[in-house]
């Protein structure tokens, strides 16, 4: 037996433990913050009854959701029906193995970061288009078809807008990318102003692999019920929501990374470095969130055919173009990576 | 065992497994099921091959963009089972023909390989010491293999370009939504006040 491989999984199994609990956590107030500012915005009060201020809201929703019934409709395929939010929620958390924190704070470095992520919400897709299908009815199904053509379209310019910045980097090492951001401008070298377009197509790119609103079509109430959860209850509903509201944490915090300069101080001096890089993380990703929620708030859902117009005929190409461009302005000015 | 061969074996079964299942299963989506679950554990066994790039890219272009596709035409299609059966015999020989030959390149590697084992561990592109093989890979396909990897581009650009004519139609008479034109519109070129003399009304402008 060897000792070493024993103590070397037991860290990892601790560590992942203690992520998975400060992220779900993190997620509770997210959602109860997610609907706070939506409320604001409407100028309602949002959850205000369990808790002081409706803090303990989320996990009053957590035991409702655990404690109904689950119902499993007589013409679904079941094996396939209970998979489905199972694969988008686990998938979902997958993604967090490779999001560094804070300096050293990932559980897995690994070279390929970026794509690992990439991999990990491609897949996503497949718990939509399973629940889809599975329930053998005929709004799910019509939600898992625009949803996978939603997340597959916008992809491909998530995939343009991350090569534009890893140019600059010359790693697909998430810590690398950070590390390159590093300078003693600060803020003002990340690469949100530098890339600023990009900045702009990636955050709404994210808003639409995400399935949030202007861009939840797949779910739209109005149209489909809900979507391709229609026939979802209690506890596999609540595997949806959770993988859903996981992975606009890791866009948040793949957009940190990219673009914000992710654990790194806003400039590098005395007052700013005192406070630890988790803390400035997280107040990034809250940040991004923000964004996020207020977009929820204020923009009207896109119709179906508008969606697809602005992915293939304008992101695309834009990303395409600043692709060639960055490229070119590495080339002849010298400044991007060495090898 | 150590760890590596304890994954080797977790993954190699895995893909056996479920492209066993793949061939077997009566549903045709389980099938594709099937197909993305031996793509994956495919991707793990790259992954131990210290390939990683190769296995995210398995997992990005192949898992999730054509098995997406793949799935949706098995989802869309009213599948006869019986009719399915029927067919079966007028497939077999050309079936037989491509086992056969996978059999036979399948036992002429590892054919090689018992012969002369140095026939694989020479590889004809060597990674550098010093690079990630993302690195490694790029200065390959982009130098020495240049000609080669556009060759490959502009065959799929063909074969898109054949897609979209092939699938192509304009249709006629129907409203499309010109959205520069939308947003070009200021309230000069969008409305007109009119006077209206009473008991009078104005001639009706298109």
């Amino acid at each position: 037996m060897n000792w070493d491989l024993v103590l070397d999984l037991a860290i990892m199994l601790g560590k992942s433990l203690l992520l998975l609990v400060c992220l779900l956590v993190f997620i509770a107030y997210i959602l109860l913050a997610d609907r706070k500012i939506w409320a604001a915005v409407q100028l309602r009060r949002g959850p205000n009854v369990v808790g002081p201020f409706g803090l303990f809201q989320s996990f009053a929703d957590l035991l409702k959701f655990a404690f109904k019934e689950p119902i499993i409709p007589s013409g679904s395929n079941k094996g396939v029906f209970l998979l489905a939010p199972l694969i988008s929620c686990f998938l979902s958390l997958g993604a967090w193995a490779v999001i560094p924190v804070a300096e050293g704070w990932a559980i897995a470095d690994i070279n390929v970061g970026v794509l690992y992520i990439l991999a990990i919400s491609s897949l996503g897709v497949y718990g939509v288009i399973m629940a889809g299908w599975a329930s053998n009815s005929k709004y799910p199904f019509m939600g898992a078809l625009r949803s996978a053509a939603q997340m597959v379209s916008y992809e491909v310019s998530i995939g343009f807008v991350i090569i534009t910045v890893l140019l600059c980097v010359g790693s697909l090492n998430l810590t690398a990318i950070v590390e390159a951001q590093n300078t003693s401008w600060g803020m003002l070298r990340w690469y949100w102003l530098p890339l600023f377009p990009m900045f702009i197509v990636f955050f709404i790119s994210a808003l639409a692999e995400t399935n949030r609103p202007p861009f939840d079509l797949p779910e739209a109430e109005s149209e489909l019920v809900a979507g391709f959860m229609v026939e979802y209850s209690s506890t596999p509903y609540l595997l949806f929501m959770l993988g859903e509201y996981v992975a606009i944490m890791t866009m948040c915090s793949l957009t940190t990374i990219l673009f914000l300069g992710g654990w790194l101080p806003p400039f590098p001096i005395a007052p700013f470095t005192w406070l630890p890089g988790v803390f400035w993380f997280a107040l990034k990703v809250c940040l991004v969130f923000f964004m996020f929620a207020m977009v929820k708030a204020f923009v009207p859902r896109y119709r179906y055919d508008q969606l697809m117009r602005l992915g293939w005929k304008v992101f695309l190409p834009l990303s395409l173009v600043s692709v060639v461009v960055v490229a070119f302005v590495l080339q002849v000015t010298g400044w991007g990576p060495v090898h | 065992m150590n760890a590596s061969a304890a994954f080797f074996y977790l993954f190699a079964g895995v893909t056996v497994a479920s492209a066993f299942m793949v061939v077997t299963s009566r549903n045709p989506v389980h099938s594709v099921l099937f197909l993305i679950l031996a793509f994956v554990n495919a991707a793990g066994l790259f992954m131990l091959l210290g390939a990683e790039f190769l296995a995210m890219l398995l997992i990005v272009v192949y898992v999730g963009a054509v098995a997406v596709l793949f799935l949706f035409v098995v989802m869309m299609l009213d599948v006869d089972f019986a009719e399915f059966r029927q067919g079966f015999l007028n497939y077999l020989p050309i079936g037989a023909l491509i086992g056969l030959i996978f059999a036979v390149e399948l036992l002429l590697v590892v054919g090689a390989w018992v012969i002369d084992p140095r026939i694989v561990s020479t590889p004809v592109a060597p990674i550098p010491a010093n690079l990630t093989n993302t690195a490694a890979l790029g200065q390959v396909l982009y130098t020495q293999y240049i000609y080669y990897f556009q060759a490959a581009g502009l065959v799929l650009l063909v074969a898109m370009i054949g897609a979209i004519v092939l699938t192509l139609r304009e249709r006629i008479g129907i409203k499309r939504q010109d959205i520069i034109q939308q947003n070009a519109r200021t309230k000069a070129t969008a409305m007109e006040v009119k006077q209206v003399p009473s008991r009078a009304g104005i001639e009706e402008t298109v």
